[in-house]
């Protein structure tokens, strides 16, 4: 009896091409109801998700939690943070100790399959790279053979590194190296000739680490695919919606030239889309069972993905990561929003 | 009177003390017996001295005179060949307050007050009475209003906020105020004559004992919610305090134990054949004798339990030394990590010397009338 009342009423709404009114999943009523949206972060990833000197969270994952909470609760700053390790972050989300985790975890088949959690919406794409000292000359590298690489042991980089010299025939001598600090000290002392690691990692060893930071290059090209991006408990569509348009919000700011410092002029705006993103027009915003300010208030508290990324990781920060992939879609990079219609 | 007068002779009471003569005392005597009583200390002395003289000038002049004390910025650390103490003055707050609000770090203040206070307080013999179990509770009382917030106008911090040293304070008091009783009971379940609390007791203390304390903690934070009705979550912080706990009670219950086997079954036949009821005859014969007995074992015990309070970062909590490891991740500081580990060692040494020192006084206080 009730499966056919919906099935009509689902027809009907289909047939009419009326907006079907969410239905307000568990996650959205808890996140409403306790004022907060808790999330799982790194806490030990600078640039990511890490305390400042006044115990404050920062960081891209940090951002991307409070766009969440801007959108759904009107406030930035209604964030509760969950410091979760490697073997407690899924469970913390399977538990709901949790809402979403925001921990740049790596999206792979077998933990969006197995896990009961869902993956969207990446936020930042990593790879390997291969860091040298710009003494060595090598400008790809093609240019490595027969170089001392420090890697350390069983990780992403290891592998990669067997991969890349044996694609191109070279040979490569190994420095393994259990320590990560040990390992930066080690290469930035010219123990060996090549850094490989995530670029992510390289970057911030150069600008943190280094003497002389001017003198090393990251050799162009990255290896090994790293999307990363918050995760969700499988079952709950809305939240899971909610999630990854926070996310698309911040880029498709981006893309149409929405910042913090513009967007209140920008709602004026005579384009269709950003109309549509900033609430003006349409009714996208209640089609995902929030109001129609939520992306506007996500870019006005949060920013921009360019604003976020160039505040935590970019040219704003200490690390000074270079776009590279993560930039949008237009300017050659892997951001790609679906369109706000 | 006519007895003094007949011994007048005598001496009474102990003669003024004269001092040794001068070969038993003095600088030179004490150095001949510590430090150059053979041969062999003779070479280890001077062997000492060689390592001192070629390490010290160098750890002088980096901790002390080529150091810098105070900056905001990393650079000049990196010029400087010394230590970098200006990492901590910049990350202190991180350090023993971890992600409490900034602006409310004055009530993490008065909470380390509070505690260590009492703490000091209790260590004098002439206040351990009844009213400084209930003082203690008072405490943990205030720091509780204190640190969760919420009443006479204070902003509400919730225990996912709470972080440095008042966690480390109030996990490890809230361990050995909570464990102690239960080691107490757990103690006298396993010497009980009824099977079934016997067994229980046995089993527990065994399991426990059985498995390192992170299994224990891994099963509070991970296990344990996924055994409860989904939706109903019990405060991370509260499943990791009862885990301490419960580990603390077990290996507690054994030392007690030993205590009580060290009683002589004459006092327990005494109070029997006095009539007293197993209550009065444990509270007031038993117990007390039992406890004094192992008051050395159980304070190097809890001693254990502060300096396990830093498994708790594995969790997800920042206690004193997981807020540091998350306040070096600033990467203009990374470069500084030995620094802050440094203020670290002194931090916990200070605490686990001053209860070390204190655990030998109390020692030698209560072993006083033993021989007499």
């Amino acid at each position: 009896m009730k499966r056919t009342v919906i099935a009509t009423g689902l027809a009907f709404a289909v047939s009419t091409g009326a907006p079907i009114a969410a239905h307000a999943g568990p996650t959205v009523d808890a996140v409403k109801a306790r004022g907060a949206v808790v999330c799982g972060v790194n806490g030990n990833r600078a640039g990511f998700s890490a305390l400042n000197s006044k115990g404050e969270w920062a960081g891209m994952d940090v951002d991307t939690c409070k766009a969440i909470a801007a959108a759904v609760l009107g406030d930035k700053d209604k964030v509760q943070f969950v410091k979760t390790t490697s073997q407690t972050r899924f469970t913390a989300l399977q538990t709901s100790e949790i809402d979403v985790l925001t921990r740049n975890v790596t999206w792979t088949l077998s933990r969006d399959a197995k896990l009961g959690i869902d993956f969207v919406a990446p936020t930042f794409y990593d790879g390997q790279g291969f860091m040298v000292n710009k003494n060595t000359g090598a400008e790809s590298v093609k240019d490595l053979n027969g170089a001392t690489v420090c890697i350390l042991p069983g990780s992403t980089s290891e592998k990669v590194a067997s991969d890349v010299f044996r694609a191109n025939g070279m040979s490569y001598t190994p420095v393994v190296i259990e320590n990560k600090k040990e390992l930066n000290t080690a290469f930035f002392g010219g123990r060996c000739d090549v850094h490989v690691q995530s670029t992510s990692g390289l970057s911030s060893a150069r600008a943190t680490v280094a003497s002389n930071p001017e003198d090393y290059v990251i050799l162009p090209g990255v290896h090994g695919k790293d999307p990363m991006g918050p995760a969700v408990r499988q079952g709950d569509a809305q939240w899971r919606d909610i999630v990854a348009w926070s996310v698309y919000a911040m880029m498709t700011a981006e893309e149409l030239g929405v910042t913090s410092d513009n967007v209140d002029k920008m709602k004026s705006s005579d384009d269709a889309e950003t109309a549509r993103l900033l609430g003006t027009k349409g009714k996208l915003g209640e089609t995902l069972g929030l109001d129609q300010d939520w992306a506007y208030r996500i870019v006005k508290q949060v920013g921009n993905y360019g604003e976020v990324f160039e505040r935590n990781v970019g040219s704003g920060s200490p690390l000074k990561l270079a776009r590279g992939i993560n930039s949008l879609w237009t300017q050659g990079g892997l951001l790609y929003a679906p369109p706000f219609k | 009177m006519t007895v003094a007068n007949t011994i007048s002779r005598a001496e009474v009471g102990a003669s003024p003390r004269r001092p040794p003569p001068a070969q038993e005392s003095g600088a030179v005597h004490w150095l001949k017996k510590n430090l150059f009583s053979s041969p062999f200390n003779t070479a280890m002395t001077l062997l000492a001295l060689w390592a001192l003289f070629v390490t010290l000038p160098d750890v002088i002049a980096w901790a002390f005179l080529d150091a810098i004390w105070r900056t905001d910025d990393p650079a000049a650390c990196r010029a400087a060949a010394g230590a970098c103490w200006a990492v901590i003055t910049e990350k202190h707050r991180v350090i023993l307050f971890g992600t409490f609000p900034y602006e409310e770090h004055w009530r993490g203040t008065l909470a380390i007050v509070a505690i260590v206070g009492m703490a000091i307080i209790s260590a004098f013999k002439r206040f351990w009475s009844a009213w400084l179990f209930g003082a203690w509770l008072a405490a943990i009382g205030i720091v509780l209003v204190l640190l969760l917030g919420g009443v006479f106008g204070l902003t509400p911090t919730g225990t996912h906020q709470w972080g440095g040293l008042p966690l480390t304070l109030l996990m490890f008091v809230g361990t050995v105020v909570g464990g102690m009783p239960a080691a107490v009971l757990l103690a006298l379940g396993r010497r009980s004559s009824l099977p079934a609390i016997k067994a229980l007791c046995v089993g527990f203390i065994e399991v426990v004992r059985g498995v390192p304390l992170i299994t224990v903690l891994f099963m509070a934070s991970l296990m344990f919610p996924l055994f409860m009705p989904e939706g109903m979550t019990i405060d991370k912080f509260l499943r990791a305090q009862i885990g301490m706990i419960l580990f603390f009670a077990a290996y507690a219950a054994e030392i007690v134990r030993g205590g009580l086997q060290a009683i002589p079954r004459g006092q327990y036949e005494a109070a029997d054949a006095l009539g007293l009821s197993y209550r009065q005859k444990t509270g007031r014969i038993i117990l007390p004798q039992a406890l004094k007995i192992v008051l050395p074992a159980l304070m190097n015990d809890i001693i254990r339990a502060f300096k396990n309070t830093t498994f708790v970062s594995i969790i997800g909590l920042f206690d004193v030394l997981g807020a540091t490891a998350t306040a070096l991740e600033d990467p203009r500081w990374v470069l500084y990590a030995q620094e802050a580990y440094i203020f670290i060692f002194v931090l916990y040494f200070a605490f686990c010397y001053s209860m070390s020192k204190y655990s030998e006084h109390i020692e030698r206080d209560l072993s006083k009338g033993r021989n007499l």
